[in-house]
């Protein structure tokens, strides 16, 4: 399983409704189920990912969430998560709101644009960073949104939201030391949990 | 016509079987039928714990045979034959299906052309209202028959899954599973308004005769026709048509001043289509079914509040939609899992991409059948 869905599971209680916004194909949620007995359910838009998420027994709604969440109520999950797809909205922000309102706590994980590879291939090659991990070119990129995990945390401050946790995954796949020092440096990827 | 070797995802040969009920069926009017008759077949064999059954519920004009034919040379297989059969969605070597001819139908279950045991006549325009209960209701001593106490899944598209719906607010402990595809939880003003021109072609038909046709030895195959073309215009998408017809000729020339009437294929496609429904379906069982369908309204008796009415439900649901169909908008399949979500229930949709219309529910497009397959295997693994 991808480290930063490990990371995060600590911060879920057992027993939870969880909504997992762009839940793929699944994996995360059918995890919570059978470790947590969580009641989960997910939003994804892509066909073949619903697919697989269905065989695997976990409930899972075709949404667009660029439309919003306007169809689901106030506080009706526990947890709303959305992992490494806040980079794709068009409005992160909105959707941010929208997870707080709809969820009474929220974990984000995203690439953080601050790691020292990004701005390496920026001031020293001068060209939009390409890696394994975020392999497209800035032309036809699903990624229109990105951020570092300092303006994150600025938009939290703006927004008054209030972060109960976070971590970041190193280079290494691990939550090394030295990277949560430097978190904007060294982190990969992001992750928060936060709430209202 | 050639012998059709038989194909090994069919459930082959069937056989139609009708049972007879003695005792007398309440309906939502306040009348009941003292007696009557439910033709059905099924595909399939019933586990010894009996808990792979599954319910198809059939839409306007369907009918028992679902799938499979009744012999080789069958023109046509049973109307859903794209997703019941070994190894399909609805798999026959996984679950039992029972599929039935609703009451006030016209092939073989009890309706407005069987006889009326107090007048001896057919029953005709006094058959008894239905409503989606009603056939609820109906389904219920099938269900006796056969010995289940829960299906594992009822399924249907259209109409068939208004009536799915109403199972599991109605029978929330005889489910496990509710697959409602291309449906919605009421009709909207546009839908009513298609089905009143379709009664409006029957009734002004001359061969009508206030629905006592059969005495008067007719029938009203004009206006039925009529019905059924506008109906399969808008079970059809502008998109599908485009590809299936464009503005190809069926006979004659564009250029004007050439002999002979110009047909173009559309135009002889609905005459076909509407002629041949005229000798196989009976008027007043369509103006009797559009009415249970306009009337269907699904959390009217919950304050109109479908949170409400679902949060009866027990089952687990998969709802489905199909993008250019605008008889029973994906919108409308939305609204139904919104309210499942808002009441806490266990659901799955998917929104199919298809040009065909309404009609998309029955045919094997890809990507439909792989999510209807995914779902049904959770089904299978519950049983």
């Amino acid at each position: 399983m991808r480290f930063d869905l490990t990371l995060i599971q600590p911060w879920i209680k057992p027993g939870a409704r969880v909504l997992d916004l762009g839940c793929g194909d699944g994996t995360l949620l059918k995890t919570l189920a059978e470790e947590k007995q969580v009641s989960g359910l997910g939003l994804e838009i892509d066909p073949d990912n619903i697919t697989e998420a269905l065989s695997k027994g976990v409930d899972v709604i075709e949404h667009d969430l660029n439309t919003g969440l306007g169809n689901f109520r106030d506080d009706s999950f526990d947890v709303v998560v959305m992992t490494l797809a806040l980079q794709t909205l068009r409005y992160p922000h909105l959707v941010i709101d929208e997870m707080l309102r709809v969820g009474r706590e929220c974990i984000v994980t995203f690439p953080n644009f601050g790691h020292w590879r990004s701005r390496w291939h920026l001031t020293g090659r001068g060209r939009m960073p390409v890696s394994k991990f975020l392999p497209y070119t800035w032309y036809d990129t699903p990624n229109i949104h990105f951020c570092t995990v300092r303006d994150f945390e600025a938009l939290c401050e703006e927004k008054f939201i209030r972060i109960l946790n976070s971590s970041v995954v190193s280079g290494d796949n691990t939550q090394g030391a030295l990277a949560q020092r430097f978190p904007n440096v060294l982190g990969v990827t992001a992750v928060y949990h936060i709430s209202k | 016509m050639t012998h059709q070797p038989e194909q090994q995802d069919s459930v082959g040969i069937v056989t139609p079987q009708t049972l007879h009920f003695d005792q007398p069926l309440a309906l939502s009017c306040g009348r009941s039928l003292p007696e009557h008759d439910i033709v059905f077949e099924t595909y399939g064999e019933l586990n010894a714990a009996r808990s792979n059954a599954i319910l198809i519920c059939h839409a306007l004009s369907g009918h028992h045979h679902a799938a499979g034919r009744h012999h080789p040379d069958e023109r046509k297989p049973g109307w859903w034959d794209s997703c019941i059969g070994p190894g399909k969605p609805i798999d026959t070597n996984v679950f039992f299906v029972l599929s039935i001819n609703n009451i006030g139908g016209c092939h073989g279950s009890t309706g407005p052309t069987s006889t009326n045991p107090e007048t001896g006549k057919p029953w005709g325009p006094d058959f008894p209202p239905l409503r989606c209960r009603d056939w609820v209701e109906s389904q219920r001593l099938m269900m006796a028959h056969f010995g289940i106490e829960q299906w594992a899944a009822i399924i249907g598209g259209s109409l068939g899954g208004m009536q799915a719906m109403r199972w599991a607010l109605e029978y929330p402990d005889a489910m496990r599973h509710c697959v409602v595809i291309a449906s919605a939880m009421k009709l909207s003003a546009q839908n009513i308004a298609f089905n009143e021109i379709a009664r409006n072609a029957i009734c002004s038909d001359p061969n009508f005769h206030q629905g006592r046709y059969l005495e008067h030895d007719t029938l009203p195959r004009q206006g039925l026709a009529l019905a059924r073309m506008i109906g399969h215009v808008t079970y059809l998408s502008d998109d599908g048509m485009k590809e299936k017809f464009g503005r190809d000729l069926k006979a004659g020339d564009l250029k004007l001043g050439s002999q002979g009437p110009v047909e173009f294929q559309v135009e002889s496609y609905l005459r076909h289509q509407g002629s041949r429904f005229a000798e196989s379906f009976d008027a007043n069982t369509y103006l009797l079914m559009t009415k249970a369908l306009d009337y269907y309204d699904l959390a009217r008796e919950y304050d109109d509040d479908p949170v409400a009415a679902f949060s009866h439900a027990k089952c687990r649901f998969m709802v489905m939609s199909f993008t250019s169909d605008w008889r029973f908008a994906p919108d409308r399949s939305r609204e139904i899992v919104d309210a499942l979500v808002a009441a806490g229930k266990s659901v799955s949709y998917a929104e199919i991409e298809a040009n065909h219309g309404h009609d998309a529910f029955l045919i094997p497009i890809p990507r439909y059948m792989a999510v209807f397959n995914a779902y049904m295997k959770r089904v299978a693994e519950g049983l």
